[in-house]
């Protein structure tokens, strides 16, 4: 079947999808958008956390199916989504996410190419970020940083419905999203200072 | 030229701005992968994508053990889409076993399997779920045979044999051939010492087994090159490891397999051994075409080894004053169908048995089973984390039955420098075992019942069950526990272990610019950012590039041991020391004679300048390496060497650095329901020197969590009849979530070890080993039961098991 959704505030088609086929997989292997991880597909995770018409859900249990006609906001568009939502109050439009429209994943050639330079986290160059992913580095919460995505989707999407959550609403709001490698100390210390950067530019 | 354009007149000292180039090592500088990983552009290795790829799937064995009396492919290889079935059979050369120390692990089964989820058959399909169907259409016809699950079924007359005929270097000296390894600790006399004794206590104690759990899966894509060989991109812990297994089953040359790391999910053990690489690297030679395999959680679950399950049984004896007469025990691995690193584990569970105490006479015993239940092998903490469950548990006993103080009990006995180990070995750096427990202790409590919110009754969150919304804190009861461990740092016995770093300085745009080549595996551990650190820290540039790791440079050794930072930390800071003296040498050839000090003092490179001891400018880095060419050096670099416990006595310098972590866990524990909340985590640890504190502290974090998982959620359930696994799923083995994990205060102590690059100690591992007995210990003081099984599952606390 052909599916027909907006992703990042671009519109896309998906075509030959097979009935079975989940929405993470769509995103990740037909969109070239594979951002939002595949830890589980199983739901348990988080890791594959997208927005679907604004709402947080695990994209891994979304039938590509279900997402006709809809809108989509995966990490890759999180960035935009949020300069948006600052600029006008709501999200929307394409995210600069890379890939866009491409088939696959991430091409070898632009693996290959990989080279950790000292300068991308340091100053955020290359990639305007938004509040709750410049937090995420500043804060350390990145190790694997495979939960990553999920939690920055998840956490954003908190940071919008309550600007300045209490450590238990924080962990309430993130106790989908597992990760494996920090202790989770330190993405609370991330989405904490999130708030308050948040709270200080308004 | 170069020379003749120094902006500095010769002999007219400047002051350094800029004393320490930024970045640095002590500074805690961000990942330089961060930007990518938070724009979820990172690529891991389950986003390789290539043109006309296939997608592989092994199929797996739906039986503990069995002989394979025939497998019928052809309803699978018909199926449209498929490109290629492939069984044993089609193993293209004469090896057709891998392992990491003992090569006795089946690429595919081999007429028979020794345990549940061993693979069997592959296929590549053009569609991952068109290669799920056709696996699912092989028929393979089983001849079940009985199975051995523990000592008692492995050790029993007439017991199967899991390796038959089995002629590795141990089974010479083991009592049973379904024992893996065996090491024995005899020190002192321990028959004398207990008559010293006022108190002895005994204690048998079970241990769970547990999945790394890293998140992301299994994953890698071969591609088949033109050569007849094959490009491997994967998430592994050690390249090079992987090369030597996997190019022998695939009657490679080691150059025709070239292997890089692609980003990787998180390890901690479990990617030490291969899982998919040579089943992609099978197909995609089969096919000529691009193969990517990923795992799904449930595959994953049976893709990697596991932390060994024990049995361990331990005899304590202490005078009535609290000072530790004697030690006996006997520690049983369950290392599961095939050996992995479980030798090596032995050797750690066994040396490490003592704890971090001073006892004279020991005798000690560890062995690991061959049984058929899932491999064992690596994982954080490596057969120390067994041990210290039990020991902790034997002190807080000790300490009950004197009526001491469990932590001053502790501290009387505590090892410090100088301390001789078991096995002879002297610590010979320190080992500030007392002061780690008294910091953790002389912490102030976290407040009690602070679930009681002001006006609006309890915050049911903070409560044990959580959101569940099981109580509102009636029999809630409060717990206070301590433990410490020990754990040995980087590759023991005699193994010769050692990293190599390729350093490339050269002048890009006027800048000195910095390449750091080495093969180690990044899982998370943040070697990439303290590699730029020490780069800048030696060679005083700024600009530092992290060069993707590969099998292009030599070995790194593995990411795993608490080795990383040391061994491949360590080959950084040598190569770049090299680097600075070529630097230096064309300094001094270029401008040696309009300065003396260029001849005599001691020279740095800081701020991208040559600079004297004294602070004095001589010259600049860019203009020093202009018109020359990059300065481009390998080199390896080696711990000290260790040696092989004597087989009968365990006495010999096995280990390089030990390393150490102190806990103190708060526990509310609602006793109805046998529900236990962990309330706060303290955690003292020392790493010798801090090279990146941010990530110290997160890697702390991180070791605590995982030790509270096995405490009271982490266990893989293998049917003690069957040998089948019940739980292999994210819904029913349970990690930590934010709500499980407490806050985890930390606080580090910095004292050098000499022996290290910079002092460093390893210290990514001591943190899971005294989390779990803290934990357990509090979990007693707040119900007085005993509790002597990992994890602690409600029907243990509500006496309804
Ligand atoms: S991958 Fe979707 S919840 Fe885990
Ligand atoms: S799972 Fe690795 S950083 Fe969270």
């Amino acid at each position: 079947m052909r599916v027909n959704f907006t992703v990042n505030g671009r519109q896309q088609e998906a075509d030959d999808v097979w009935e079975g086929e989940s929405l993470l997989y769509v995103l990740r292997e037909r969109l070239g958008l594979p951002g939002s991880k595949n830890a589980c597909e199983q739901g348990e995770c988080g890791s594959c956390t997208v927005r679907l018409d604004g709402v947080p859900v695990c994209s891994c249990l979304v039938a590509a199916g279900q997402v006709e006609g809809r809108d989509v906001v995966t990490v890759e568009g999180l960035a935009d989504f949020a300069k948006q939502r600052d600029e006008h109050g709501h999200g929307g439009a394409c995210g600069t996410g890379g890939g866009c429209g491409s088939k696959g994943g991430v091409s070898l050639d632009a693996a290959k190419q990989w080279r950790a330079k000292p300068g991308d986290s340091q100053t955020g160059e290359g990639a305007p970020l938004s509040n709750i992913q410049q937090a995420f580095i500043d804060a350390g919460a990145v190790q694997c940083g495979f939960c990553t995505p999920g939690l920055l989707v998840q956490a954003d999407a908190l940071l919008e419905e309550n600007s300045s959550p209490s450590d238990q609403d924080i962990r309430e709001a993130l106790s989908g999203n597992l990760c494996r490698c920090t202790g989770y100390e330190k993405i609370l210390d991330a989405v904490r200072l999130a708030a308050a950067r948040q709270s200080e530019a308004v | 030229m170069a020379q003749n354009t120094r902006t500095v007149p010769a002999g007219t000292p400047t002051n350094v701005t800029q004393k320490h180039t930024k970045g640095g090592i002590g500074e805690s500088t961000l990942r330089p992968d961060g930007t990518l990983k938070v724009t979820g552009e990172f690529a891991y290795s389950s986003d390789m994508w290539h043109e006309d790829m296939l997608w592989g799937q092994t199929l797996r064995s739906t039986v503990a053990h069995a002989e394979i009396a025939s497998i019928d492919i052809s309803e699978a290889l018909a199926m449209p889409g498929v490109y290629s079935v492939l069984t044993y059979d089609d193993l293209p050369a004469e090896m057709k076993n891998y392992g990491l120390e003992i090569q006795d692990t089946p690429v595919l089964a081999n007429g028979r399997v020794r345990h549940h989820g061993e693979p069997v058959a592959l296929v590549a399909a053009d569609h991952p779920e068109t290669a799920r169907r056709a696996a699912a259409k092989i028929k393979i016809d089983y001849r079940e045979l009985p199975v051995v699950t523990d000592e008692a079924s492995a050790l029993a007359e007439g017991a199967p044999l899991i390796h038959e005929g089995r002629d590795d270097h141990h089974s010479g000296h083991v009592p049973h051939p379904n024992i893996v390894h065996r090491q024995p600790i005899i020190r002192g006399n321990v028959e004398e010492a207990r008559k010293r004794a006022d108190v002895i206590v005994e204690g048998e104690y079970t241990f769970g087994m547990q999945d790394q759990a890293f998140l992301g899966p299994e994953s890698g894509l071969a591609v088949p090159s033109e050569d007849g060989g094959v490009d491997l991109y994967v998430a592994t812990q050690w390249l090079h490891s992987d090369l030597k297994q996997i190019a022998p089953v695939l009657g490679l040359p080691e150059e025709k397999v070239r292997m890089t790391l692609s980003g990787v999910g998180g390890a901690f053990g479990g990617r030490e051994d291969i899982s998919m690489q040579i089943h992609a690297c099978l197909l995609a030679l089969a096919t000529n075409k691009p193969v990517k395999i990923v795992y799904n959680r449930f595959e994953s679950f049976f893709g990697h080894v596991h932390r060994h399950p024990a049995k361990l049984y331990y005899e304590h004896g202490a005078t009535k004053d609290g000072k530790l007469t004697h030690m006996k025990c006997k520690i049983v691995l369950d290392g599961g169908a095939y050996a992995s690193a479980s030798p090596a584990v032995v050797g750690n569970a066994s040396s490490l048995s003592v704890g971090p105490y001073v006892i004279e006479d020991v005798d000690i015993e560890a062995i690991a089973l061959y049984t058929n239940n899932p491999p064992c092998g690596a994982m954080r903490g490596f057969g120390a984390v067994q041990a210290c469950f039990a020991y902790e548990a034997q002190m807080d006993k000790l300490a009950a039955k004197l009526g001491m103080d469990p932590v001053e009990f502790r501290q009387l006995n505590a090892m410090e420098m100088g301390t001789i180990m078991p096995t002879g070995q002297v610590v010979d750096s320190p080992a500030p075992v007392a002061e780690l427990l008294r910091r953790v202790k002389s912490r102030p409590l976290p407040p009690e019942r602070q679930w009681e919110t002001a006006g609006e009754g309890a915050d049911v969150r903070a409560l044990p069950g959580g959101l569940s919304n099981t109580t509102h804190g009636e029999g809630v009861v409060r717990g206070v526990g301590y433990a410490v461990g020990i754990k040995n740092v980087g590759f023991s016995e005699g193994f010769d272990d050692y990293s190599t770093a390729r350093v490339r300085l050269e002048v890009i745009n006027g800048e000195p610019v910095a390449m750091v080549h080495t093969a180690m595996a990044e899982v998370g551990q943040g070697g990439v950012t303290v590699h730029a650190q020490i780069a800048r820290t030696e060679l005083g540039v700024t600009q530092v590039t992290i060069h993707p790791a590969d099998t292009q440079v030599g070995s790194a050794g593995s990411t795993s041991a608490s080795r990383q930072t040391y061994m491949t930390g360590g080959a950084v800071k040598n190569t770049c020391e090299a680097v600075r003296e070529a630097v230096l040498e064309i300094g001094r050839r270029k401008n040696g004679s309009y300065h003396p000090a260029w001849a005599t003092a001691e020279l740095l490179l800081e701020g991208g300048k040559v600079v004297t001891d004294g602070g004095e400018v001589l010259a600049d880095i860019a203009e020093i390496l202009e018109g020359e060419d990059a300065i481009d050096l390998e080199l390896e670099f080696r711990h000290r060497p260790t040696v092989a416990f004597d087989l009968k006595t365990g006495q010999g310098d096995g280990h390089v650095q030990y390393t150490f972590a102190a806990h103190r866990a708060v526990v509310e524990v609602d006793t109805e329901l046998g529900l236990v909340k962990v309330v706060e985590l303290a955690t003292a640890q020392d790493v010798g020197k801090a090279l990146n504190m941010l990530s110290v502290v997160g890697q702390i974090q991180g070791g605590t969590t995982q030790g509270l998982g096995v405490a009271i959620m982490e266990e893989i359930i293998v049917d003690p009849k069957t040998a089948k696994v019940r739980n292999p799923s994210f819904t029913d083995y349970l990690i930590p979530t934010i709500l499980d994990t407490p806050t985890i205060p930390v606080d580090v102590l910095e004292l050098a070890d000499p022996n290290a690059p910079y002092g460093l100690r390893g210290m990514g591992e001591a943190p899971t080993l005294s989390s779990t007995p803290a934990v357990l210990a509090a979990i007693r003081q707040a119900t007085g039961l005993e509790l002597n099984k990992t994890p602690i599952r409600p029907e243990a606390l509500t006496g309804t098991l």
